[in-house]
């Protein structure tokens, strides 16, 4: 995802000379191209975040098109008072990048986890949120953020993700709108993020017995409700799956969508509970102590939908 | 462009003083006594400093102003008011049901306003984003940002203060309000900035400490050839809160407080008869 991004960056910067970049000390080895094609637009302003979005809404109120990259908890949790008021307050179009969306930092524990950032994020009036599931994506939420008139968080994995949607798939994407991955019958799964892969491992091994519709959602705001809504209506089963917690989150979002409508719909929510995840151990270990890796997911859907059944 | 009432200083910001007075009065109140305390720094800046033109306030060769300290925002409003940016109306709906001016400044709310503050340790980084984005352009443009003493408590006004001297924002001013009390207590009470000016050059600022309730202090500290090439200006204007209204002036209470009709009476005739002399 991170070479995704930093490829497009470098084809959008070609193409307007008001594009900078700020980083707060962080993506070693990632930019070296981009700085090396434009030592004068890219910004290493140290380990300051809070100084950063201020800067970024200086440079921005002075014509410039700042985006910003750090770690997740240090860009939205750190300076989270900076982003709400000179970002959202005064609408600026600077575009905040977080890596390590999830579990993705495993190892390096809870303080680098970010498992809240989407609920954070989503509550700001003005802020876009985007969640690109796959490096595709990437590159897509990048152009589209360009020509959002206000602020963007683009939530990143941490790189070396694979692609999951096809061409066809990338090719009939509209900006904010969900992204129909499979029709099904018995339950509609919801995802977004790189965590999309195990949702569509889920479907797989639950085809022999049910018939698992899957949708990704790559903008969580604005968020595509009516074809969401168009997509819930068909169900009784819906399940959520997201690499944050099950608070605020996608499954939240999905959850004020059904509550409001007059759909009898049933929800799992699949995430991170609320709790500090202190387990030691890589991404794959973390989301199985979770119940999200895809043989979990597909096993907590299945009863759910047996106890139905009988 | 300069407006012409350079002699005059002392005579508007009396008139000031009255006009925020006549506010607070009649509207849900403000933030008085640091309104008074930087009343003498914004007419000194807007009056005798600041490249400005009232009648084209997105002027792409003006300089900015950026008053951190947003809570004093009725003392920038009456200043705006009388350089011409709005008229009486804005301000006389100051805080009402459905008005445009409220109790802190938002970006563009009303001609003038250059940015959202009220929160503070916001308004340095911004300034400084400004002032870089002119030095990375070329421009010549002048950045100056107002902030309180108590406002140096922040962390992130350290982070813009490292940030303006690394990238030698010498295009940067910061006026540093120091009246010399929070909200609750005396800063040196609290979390003491002092001795302020030798931190500030510590962190690589040219600095000069003076009266800043006396304009032509301020006017003399001010002017960049005075400062170091290459160094972010800071001046330190050691202030009383609620200058200019004697039951006011080194008082916490009049922090953020409605005034008593007895009081409003008392207030109006000292800051008449001041104006008056």
């Amino acid at each position: 995802m991170r070479n995704s991004f930093n490829n497009v960056l470098i084809e959008s910067a070609r193409k307007d000379d008001s594009i900078v970049l700020l980083v707060g000390d962080i993506g070693f080895g990632v930019f070296d191209s981009f700085r090396k094609e434009f030592p004068n637009r890219f910004f290493n302003v140290g380990v300051a975040e809070s100084n950063m979005i201020g800067l970024a809404a200086g440079l921005s109120m002075s014509g410039f098109k700042p985006v910003v990259y750090t770690i997740i908890p240090f860009l939205v949790m750190r300076a989270f008072e900076q982003i709400r008021v000179d970002l959202c307050i005064q609408n600026l179009p600077v575009i905040l990048v977080g890596v390590g969306g999830g579990l993705v930092y495993d190892t390096l524990g809870p303080t680098h986890h970010a498992i809240e950032d989407l609920s954070i994020m989503r509550s700001l009036p003005n802020m876009h949120v985007l969640t690109p599931c796959d490096p595709q994506e990437v590159m897509l939420s990048l152009k589209d953020s360009f020509s959002h008139q206000g602020p963007t968080y683009i939530r990143l994995g941490r790189g070396g993700e694979e692609n999951l949607l096809t061409k066809d798939s990338i090719k009939n994407r509209k900006p904010s709108k969900l992204n129909l991955i499979r029709n099904g019958e018995d339950v509609l799964f919801i995802s977004c993020g790189s965590i999309l892969k195990e949702a569509i491992l889920a479907t797989d091994i639950l085809s022999t017995d049910f018939k698992c519709g899957l949708i990704n959602i790559h903008s969580l705001k604005p968020l595509d409700i009516d074809s969401i809504l168009g997509q819930i209506g068909s169900y009784k089963f819906v399940v959520t799956v997201e690499e944050h917690s099950v608070i605020g989150g996608l499954g939240s979002a999905i959850a004020e969508i059904i509550a409001q409508s007059s759909f009898n719909v049933q929800q799992l929510m699949i995430g991170v509970p609320d709790t500090i995840s202190t387990q030691i151990g890589k991404r794959d270990y973390l989301l199985k102590q979770h119940g999200m890796d895809a043989s979990s997911i597909a096993k907590r859907v299945k009863s759910l939908l047996l106890i139905e059944k009988s | 462009m300069k407006l012409p009432e350079l002699n005059n200083l002392e005579d508007i910001s009396k008139e000031i003083r009255l006009r925020v007075l006549d506010i607070v009065y009649r509207t849900p109140g403000g933030h008085i006594g640091g309104c008074y305390s930087v009343t003498d720094i914004l007419v000194t800046l807007y009056y005798g400093v600041l490249n400005h033109n009232p009648k084209n306030p997105k002027w792409t060769d003006r300089d900015y102003l950026i008053l951190s300290k947003g809570h004093c925002c009725l003392a920038l409003y009456s200043i705006l008011e009388r350089c011409g940016y709005f008229d009486k109306t804005f301000l006389e709906q100051y805080s009402c049901d459905g008005g445009i001016l409220g109790g802190h400044p938002k970006k563009d709310d009303a001609p003038g306003i250059e940015a959202t503050t009220g929160s503070l340790g916001h308004g340095l980084s911004i300034g400084a984003g400004i002032a870089w984005a002119h030095k990375l352009k070329n421009k010549s443009n002048r950045v100056f940002v107002v902030l309180s003493d108590g406002e140096m408590n922040e962390g992130s006004s350290w982070e813009a203060m490292m940030f303006a001297s690394q990238k030698k924002l010498d295009n940067l001013t910061i006026v540093i309000d120091n009246n010399k009390l929070e909200s609750l207590d005396l800063t040196d009470n609290i979390l003491s900035n002092e001795p302020l000016d030798e931190r500030l050059e510590a962190f690589g600022w040219s600095v000069k400490r003076v009266n800043g309730n006396k304009h032509s202090e301020i006017l003399g500290a001010i002017l960049p050839e005075l400062h170091q090439p290459g160094k972010p200006i800071a001046i330190v204007a050691d202030t009383i809160k609620g200058k200019g209204v004697s039951f006011m002036e080194g008082n916490t209470k009049w922090h953020y407080r409605k005034l008593k009709p007895n009081e409003y009476e008392i207030a109006l005739e000292e800051l008449t008869s001041a104006r008056n002399a």
